[in-house]
């Protein structure tokens, strides 16, 4: 593994940096695995667009220009308007503020509380399925992270109002934030998580970094809406893990953001579960969005679905990376992955990739991929009944979307997000 | 109506309409036969302004205006209908969304308040009981999943909630059984008024039998080379298109 002198540099940096905080009282995590996170990230370094896994999206270049100092200066935000009746949570700038509303069976607060009110669930679950050493941001934010989020749903609750996360973010100067959230569903829970990422102001890098449990016989529902300004760069990491007989549907929007990069993994620790991981993805202007899924079957019995669409406006770059790992125990899998992709420009980019690793020999898995133009016939046949060019373009691309978008069961989100979608095409 | 003079257009550099020169006017059904190749197609996706299509000469005046000058959805606008030979299923957008749009872009265009939704839905009820469309259909997306006869019937239903003043129906009758092409023919023949006019372009008589034409004419070879009544479809029907290929064959 080769370390360039310039990464030791500003990894050196920021290990001074952290290390300044090791016992800061808002860093959840203890000085050995912070300690353990920033060596991996002096030994790995940041991935250049050598890594594969970070081909198309050469973090090292956009980090090391713009975010080598790690400034942390922030205006007030202004709420936008909450549109969902909702149990709200407010992140701003990274770091738990407040939670508005409660539930039977619910407990929201930072994880500095959480570790000694819930002992056992945090130290039991947190940096056990992003573990520091599994990627140099997931270090990062290990290192750095403060005040994070802790939601835990008890045994058997069922909550009836979603839980929204506003993930708030508005810097005075280039800065870089590191939100940390741990999410665990007790079994036979029931709840409803809506990730809703807005920003302004100065560019910012975010090292967001998730860990989801879905207990047994759970039901997860997850959105999340990435609806962030030009400024907001970001590798974020959503590790989930579910056992037997839980369900966990995800469903992703992003309309904008200049770089975002979201690892979706999935880790499937029991028989009968079933997830979806669903997307849409707008790329306007220099916008560069890559999701990376990976979906790990580890025993029998499990069915997954992947539907990612995308459409590229400009010099935007999209990326899929759907990975399916079926390990011999995993007999009677279904996994199904489809990434469907649409380039409005010459100058639009779409890369995408399914990898499918299978080591059982009773499963059922496809994949497909396409990307074209918007049809010309269909084009011309809306426009032969008076349709003008930019509204048959946007009922073309309304109907290639509807079914992502219809998706979203709550009736005041999805009326949100086709708000968004369709502000997005213009 | 429509007035079509000496128009030249070619496809991928190879000119096709070879000379067409046409009068039809309002009150008035045409027909245009001839054997396959012969250019009947691209007639009538040059009139409906496809884009594949080039126009090398000649002129074609709709109504006081150069038709060619138009884009696609202003030819639509101004009254021009193409019922196509291949309906295109468009997945994702309902036929309900699709013609409100089309309906009130097209009001829009000639200066209108869009259309108020129980007018509206008052007018797809009863056109579509015009051409006996199932009500489900109305509601589905566009052509997605639809039958041969399905898709030819909410042709001739767009054509009725949009009230064309001239309709181009090419090769309707293709893929359609015979209860089919009736149920579409009586759909036409009710929509047919004094004010408006209709190009049916076909290979075969029989569409003839249910939507009587006043004139008819031969298109060969990218020319129309023989004009004439009714009683033309008639003879053609009876003798072929080897006649006509013989009198007519350019070395």
């Amino acid at each position: 593994m080769s370390i360039s002198l310039e990464n030791k540099i500003s990894t050196a940096q920021n290990l001074t940096a952290a290390l300044s905080r090791v016992g800061d009282k808002n860093n959840v995590f203890g000085f050995d695995m912070i300690g353990e996170a920033l060596q991996f990230v002096e030994i790995e370094g940041l991935p250049t667009n050598k890594h594969e896994e970070f081909k198309y999206c050469n973090v090292d270049a956009v980090f090391r220009k713009e975010f080598k100092e790690i400034n942390n200066s922030f205006s007030e935000i202004n709420m936008p308007p909450v549109v969902v009746d909702a149990i709200n949570v407010y992140i701003i700038n990274g770091r738990f503020e407040s939670v508005s509303g409660k539930a039977e069976g619910l407990v929201i607060c930072d994880l500095v509380a959480a570790q000694k009110t819930h002992k056992e669930v945090v130290e039991k679950n947190l940096g056990a399925h992003a573990k520091p050493t599994s990627s140099v941001f997931v270090a990062l934010n290990t290192a750095y992270c403060q005040k994070g989020l802790f939601v835990y749903v008890e045994k058997n609750a069922k909550i009836d109002k979603p839980v929204y996360i506003h993930y708030l973010t508005d810097p005075i100067s280039v800065s870089v934030i590191n939100p940390r959230t741990l999410i665990v569903c007790g079994a036979g829970s029931n709840v409803q998580i809506i990730d809703d990422y807005y920003s302004k102001g100065a560019n910012f890098f975010s090292t967001h970094t998730s860990e989801i449990v879905v207990g047994e016989n759970a039901q997860v529902k997850h959105y999340k809406i990435q609806n962030e300004g030009d400024n907001a760069f970001g590798v974020i990491t959503t590790e989930v893990v579910q056992s037997s007989n839980s369900v966990y549907d995800a469903a992703t929007f992003i309309f904008s953001g200049s770089l975002v990069r979201n690892n979706h993994h999935v880790r499937l620790f029991g028989q009968n579960i079933e997830a979806h991981l669903n997307g849409l993805i707008i790329g306007r202007h220099n916008a560069l969005i890559d999701n990376h899924t990976y979906i790990d079957h580890a025993m029998p019995n499990c069915n997954t679905n992947e539907l990612y669409k995308g459409i590229a406006y400009e010099k935007s770059s999209l990326v899929f990376n759907g990975k399916i790992m079926v390990r011999r125990d995993a007999q009677k899998t279904n996994a199904y992955q489809s990434s469907k992709n649409i380039l409005m420009s010459d100058d639009a980019s779409i890369y995408t990739k399914p990898q499918l690793e299978i080591y059982a020999d009773d499963v059922k898995c496809s994949h497909g991929t396409s990307t074209g133009k918007v049809d010309e016939d269909a084009l011309f046949y809306l426009k032969a009944r008076g349709i003008g060019d930019e509204s048959a373009r946007k009922l073309l691309l309304q109907a290639f979307a509807q079914e992502l978008i219809d998706k979203i069961e709550i009736p005041s989100l999805h009326d949100k997000v086709l708000e968004l979608f369709e502000e997005s095409l213009k | 109506m429509i007035t079509i003079k000496n128009l030249r257009a070619s496809v991928e550099g190879k000119e096709i309409l070879k000379g067409i020169d046409l009068e039809i006017k309002a009150g008035e059904v045409h027909a245009i036969m001839g054997p396959n190749g012969s250019g009947k197609s691209t007639l009538s996706n040059v009139l409906a302004g496809r884009a594949d299509y080039e126009v090398t000469e000649g002129e074609v005046t709709f109504n006081g205006k150069n038709l060619l000058e138009l884009a696609p959805e202003d030819r639509a606008r101004e009254g021009v209908f193409l019922a196509f030979q291949y309906p295109v299923e468009i997945p994702g957008v309902s036929n309900i969304n699709f013609l409100k749009t089309a309906i009130n872009e097209t009001r829009e265009y000639k200066g209108q308040a869009p259309m108020e939704a129980k007018d509206f839905l008052a007018l797809v009820k009863e056109k579509q009981h015009l051409v006996e469309l199932d009500g489900k259909l109305a509601n589905r997306s566009v052509n997605e999943g639809f039958s041969g006869g399905e898709k030819k019937r909410n042709e001739i239903f767009q054509m009725a909630m949009l009230n064309p003043s001239f309709s181009i129906l090419d090769e309707t009758d293709s893929g359609l059984d015979i209860d089919a092409l009736k149920i579409v023919a009586s759909g036409v023949n009710k929509l047919r008024t004094k004010d408006n006019a209709f190009l049916v372009i076909t290979h075969y008589q029989r569409l003839l039998d249910y939507i009587i034409p006043d004139f008819v004419h031969v298109l060969y070879n990218g020319k129309i080379v023989k004009s004439g009544g009714k009683e033309l479809a008639l003879e053609l029907e009876e003798k072929g298109y080897d006649e006509i290929k013989k009198q007519f064959e350019t070395v």
